[in-house]
């Protein structure tokens, strides 16, 4: 199908990272199955470091593409490294994506980062509570 | 192998309606309109398909309105009702919740100009009732409009007894029949119908053509003005090729129907049954008043669009109700009219069949579909939320 980029085909058929991970250092999981698609990502950190990272997505094809690419995105990274995330670079790394499914990425962005803002919780390492934007409000879930 | 099982989105073209198109590009190309030989010999195809179609439908040929296609032959006759009621000012419209949008678009328009529409309630089996109808008719009722064969879950609908019920209270009754003629059998006089729209390409005819049946004595308002085509209804030069190829097919399938249906029904029947084993699936919309070529189930836990793509991987085209395939952020408006919550109407598959597919086909599918689903349980968390119990399943 035209429909996406050869990149985002290959994420999709192939995604990378699949699975869900036994004592996770952080979990993150965003979106609402009444809008038809869920995230949830799974770290694996040591000293700082994401040394694991596994991903579930209940979605469209561009949102597991788009989970696959962020998790590929943030393996090996430092903790800050993974926090600069953007869905735009996502979005690049893809090599684009239809306008209507832009929220895929951001809804991947939104999962690595609710997974790190977990391990921050988890273990007492305080944070900068604005990089951290409130899901509540989300304008894609919010019509329902 | 390729599968196409989306029939109820388009057909392949026939070999019998390509070759009836033929002869009026290369040969008969006139305008019917001009008094030359050419254009008259045109003239002739023209009356002779009306009078075939005529003939079809059990009407008179000067009933029939040809028209760039269904959702043109509905906007006409709903309009055109719109009109006619509103000088009598009646100004309500009855309909259903699942209706195409070519229907539901013109009645929020007209809603906009005042109108009132009531749509009924489909209920879980996507079957409107007579009774229904009867309950919802007014004093001020100058149309009810319902589609005589569903294009998502293929329910058929009661037309006939819905159309003794608008003849007595003396409401017009206009039917979408896109997906019902070539299909099942459809006779306009039988089924108490007053307008009914129907498609060329939905029974392997061409694209672009259509036409609208409508009672003499009820007068249509003009959607295109800027000539005499169409007794002055509808200007335009005549599609003399897509007419031709459309009267052909619709000929070739009404003469080989009953054969048709056995086998399609047959392979639907079939795929039901199989696709059926899925753990915590769902078949959409009646088992037995059914189109003889759809099947449309939810799967739990998954979304249509990464169904659709890897269907498509594997060769097999499909479609879905979810949201992502609509490119809005609801599923399926007929999903959420039968009671399908969000969370399961974004995992819906539609397959189409007709006499083209083949059983070896059907049990390809069989082996493929299951795959998938399993393929995008395995990964989403919806899925492991259900079996690990915290969430409840809905099928």
């Amino acid at each position: 199908m035209a429909l996406y980029s050869e990149k985002v085909m290959d994420h999709f058929t192939n995604p990378r990272n699949v699975g869900e991970m036994e004592n996770a250092d952080g979990i993150g999981e965003v979106g609402n199955a009444k809008c038809g698609d869920i995230m949830k990502i799974y770290l694996k950190i040591d000293n700082n470091i994401i040394t694991d990272v596994k991903f579930n997505t209940f979605g469209c094809g561009s949102a597991i593409a788009s989970s696959s690419m962020a998790t590929e995105m943030i393996k090996g990274k430092s903790v800050d490294e993974a926090l600069e995330l953007t869905n735009k670079a996502v979005v690049e790394a893809l090599d684009g994506l239809p306008p209507h499914k832009i929220h895929c990425s951001v809804l991947a962005e939104e999962a690595v980062k609710a997974a790190l803002k977990d391990y921050y919780d988890k273990n007492n390492i305080p944070y900068n509570k604005d990089l951290f934007p409130d899901c509540d409000g989300c304008a894609h879930c919010a019509d329902h | 192998m390729q599968i196409y099982a989306d029939n109820a989105g388009t057909t392949k073209m026939s070999r019998t309606a390509i070759d009836a198109m033929l002869p009026y590009m290369e040969t008969y190309y006139g305008n019917p309109s001009s008094l030359h030989t050419v254009g008259q010999e045109a003239a002739e195809a023209l009356q002779q398909a009306r009078g075939e179609m005529a003939a079809i439908l059990g009407c008179e040929p000067r009933e029939i309105i040809f028209t760039s296609g269904g959702s043109e032959a509905d906007n006409q006759a709903i309009f055109s009702a719109a009109a006619i009621g509103e000088k009598k000012g009646k100004k309500h419209i009855i309909s259903t919740a699942f209706e195409h949008h070519a229907v539901l678009h013109t009645l929020k328009r007209l809603e906009k100009q005042g109108f009132e529409i009531t749509l009924l309630d489909v209920h879980e089996n996507g079957l409107v009732t007579a009774e229904q109808v009867r309950d919802a008719i007014r004093e001020d009722t100058c149309l009810v409009t319902i589609m005589y064969v569903n294009n998502e879950i293929g329910t058929i609908q009661p037309i006939r007894e819905i159309g003794a019920v608008c003849r007595e209270k003396g409401v017009l009754f206009h039917t979408d029949a896109v997906q019902a003629v070539g299909h099942i059998p459809v006779n306009v006089k039988d089924d108490n119908v007053d307008m009914l729209s129907l498609s060329g390409h939905k029974f392997r005819g061409p694209k672009g053509i259509g036409a609208l049946y409508v009672r003499k004595g009820i007068v249509l308002t003009n959607l295109i003005e800027g000539g005499a085509q169409e007794r002055g209804k509808r200007a335009g030069t005549e599609n003399i090729p897509a007419i031709m190829g459309m009267v052909a097919a619709l000929k070739e399938s009404v003469d080989n129907m009953a054969a048709n249906t056995k086998k399609v029904q047959a392979l639907r029947d079939k795929l039901i049954a199989g696709l059926s084993q899925i753990p915590h699936c769902a078949l959409n919309g009646d088992a037995t008043h059914r189109h003889p070529g759809n099947v449309n189930f939810c799967f739990e836990g998954i979304e249509g669009e990464s169904l659709l793509l890897l269907l498509d991987a594997k060769g097999i085209y499909a479609s879905s109700g979810s949201a992502c395939t609509s490119g809005s952020l609801d599923p399926s408006h007929v999903l959420l009219a039968i009671g399908r919550v969000h969370d399961v109407a974004h995992g819906s598959l539609r397959l189409s069949l007709n006499e083209e597919n083949t059983e070896e086909e059907v049990d390809y599918m069989l082996e493929e579909i299951p795959k998938v689903v399993d393929y995008l349980r395995n990964m989403s968390p919806v899925w492991k939320d259900l079996i690990n119990g915290k969430r409840q399943f809905i099928l």
